[in-house]
């Protein structure tokens, strides 16, 4: 790392007037070849090539992004990192993401702000309250750090909810992952992205993929917007563009792309100190370190690549919210916006090897992503560098859609959508 | 809000309509293999721009129909009822 961050570099800088700190990481110009090209440079992308040069020595990689790092979906959620998964194929790969982010601040030396406040899931009818303590009994089962809460726990929590017995959804209990919590999104993108180059790794920005380059049948390199480069291997971690990359490879995947939205209020004093979320009402909240209520929804029901949530579903978050909390009802919106998101019918990602010898592709993690970009780019990393799956991502290969052994967690997992 | 043709009840708001996925999804013989079998059921196109949709206007007059509309700007380019010919289109192909 050129530059380490620390109270004494903070010191030193503020003595000479701020003027000696260097860009974060370098913005690189692109070379011809590469080991290994990594396309889309949102957290996952940015993520593998750490990991590509960190853990398999493999610096030799460029990361090519279409806009600006972290401007797709790395900095359009609502940036909530959790693990309490239903089945254990799931729970053990979210939860080596949690525990990557729980030392990640250190191991990038850069502040990405965790802050395991604990996610409070709501039940809000006596059906809720048992298939949550189902839930909570296979999370339990799988390792996972989760609780069952009874009403006067969630209240003693949550004092802002409306727990009144004329609530529109009253509240019964809970489960709580107390090791949840959010982070800072442009800070896991930046610091991986800093990482990433100081290790040798190419970040390239407006460099957008064209077409994939065949040679014997197997991938050779990429054309883009800003010229032709080759590699070894390529990935593809695209999100919500996975379809459009993978058509352009001559392959396609078992996913639909969503517009999911989320949205924050004027910034307030503290006054919610935990994630609530809220599955009848598909809402769910957190306050932000810069004091905005910070508001998730569930997804626009159909396909999208339009970067902008439906009103409709703006209007059904907000009317949920203020019923868990109506002394919030004053409070303006600041700013609404969506991200496209890559669905799969078992809400499981797909991580390995595609039928385009060469191409390997990250996907599938449809509203989810953010919390488990330090596991996507570990696993990632691994199929790139060795070729051969990661432990953890063998239940999550593309070949699962024709022999059916889905990881079902479209219901399971409590999530909101 | 994105706004409907339905081709009964003309334009409505979206929230009265219900999406079902795109239109022309052939299912296949009961001894397809498990590969043509995963992918009638999993695989999409999942076009960005113009494709062929089916909707539902659930809370109107509850009839299916098509449209054809672009997944990139949410403009509808086209409405049919089922039986009316759809111009030919590989786009919402599986």
């Amino acid at each position: 790392m050129k530059q380490r961050y620390s109270i004494g570099a903070l010191l030193r800088g503020s003595f000479s007037g701020h003027r000696s700190w260097q860009p974060a990481w370098t913005d690189a110009e692109p070379l011809g070849r590469y080991d290994v090209i990594v396309v889309g440079g949102g957290g996952h992308g940015l993520a593998t090539a750490y990991y590509l040069a960190k853990n398999h020595n493999v610096t030799s990689v460029a990361v090519l992004e279409k806009g600006w790092i972290g401007g797709g979906n790395t900095g359009r959620n609502t940036t909530i990192v959790r693990s309490n998964y239903f089945y254990p194929e799931s729970a053990r790969l979210y939860d080596f993401s949690l525990k990557l982010y729980e030392t990640l601040s250190r191991d990038l030396n850069f502040n990405i702000m965790l802050s395991q406040r604990g996610v409070v899931t709501l039940a809000h009818s006596r059906h809720d309250l048992e298939i949550m303590a189902r839930a909570a009994n296979a999370m339990q089962m799988n390792g996972i750090d989760v609780d069952i809460l009874n009403r006067d726990e969630v209240m003693a929590r949550v004092p802002l909810l409306d727990v009144s017995n004329g609530a529109r959804f009253p509240v019964l209990g809970g489960i709580c992952q107390a090791r949840a919590g959010s982070a800072r999104h442009d800070a896991v993108a930046w610091g991986y992205a800093r990482a990433a180059a100081s290790l040798g790794v190419h970040v390239i920005q407006n460099c957008e993929v064209l077409g994939f380059e065949y040679q014997d049948g197997r991938a050779v390199g990429v054309e883009t917007t800003r010229g032709t480069l080759r590699a070894e291997r390529i990935g593809i971690a695209a999100a919500g563009h996975s379809s459009v990359l993978a058509g352009l490879a001559g392959f396609d995947l078992p996913v639909t792309s969503y517009a999911l939205q989320a949205m924050v209020s004027e910034p307030v004093k503290p006054i919610l100190d935990t994630v609530v979320l809220s599955p009848a009402t598909t809402a769910y909240v957190s306050q932000s370190d810069k004091g905005e209520m910070v508001m998730g929804a569930g997804l626009d029901l159909f396909p999208s690549y339009a970067q902008r949530g439906s009103f409709a579903g703006t209007q059904a978050t907000v009317a949920g919210v203020m019923e868990l909390f109506p002394s919030l009802g004053r409070l303006p919106l600041l700013r609404q916006w969506a991200g496209i998101v890559d669905v799969v019918s078992d809400s499981s990602p797909i991580l390995g090897a595609t039928p385009a010898d060469g191409v390997f592709i990250n996907c599938g993690w449809g509203t989810g992503g953010f919390k488990a970009i330090p596991a996507g780019g570990w696993m990632f990393a691994h199929v790139l560098a060795t070729g051969r799956n990661h432990e953890l991502a063998e239940p999550f290969q593309l070949n699962r859609f024709i022999t059916g052994r889905l990881v079902d967690e479209a219901a399971a997992s409590g999530i909101a959508h | 809000m994105m706004r409907l043709p339905c081709p009964w009840c003309g334009e409505c708001d979206e929230i009265e309509f219900v999406y079902g996925g795109p239109s022309a999804l052939l299912r296949p013989a009961l001894e397809a293999s498990d590969e043509t079998w995963g992918r009638y059921l999993y695989f999409r196109a999942n076009v960005k721009g113009p494709s062929l949709e089916r909707w539902r206007h659930a809370y109107g007059c509850g009839q299916w129909f098509d449209i054809r509309r672009d997944s990139a700007t949410h403009r509808v380019l086209a409405a049919f009822k089922f039986g009316e010919v759809v111009p030919q289109s590989d786009e919402s192909a599986p």
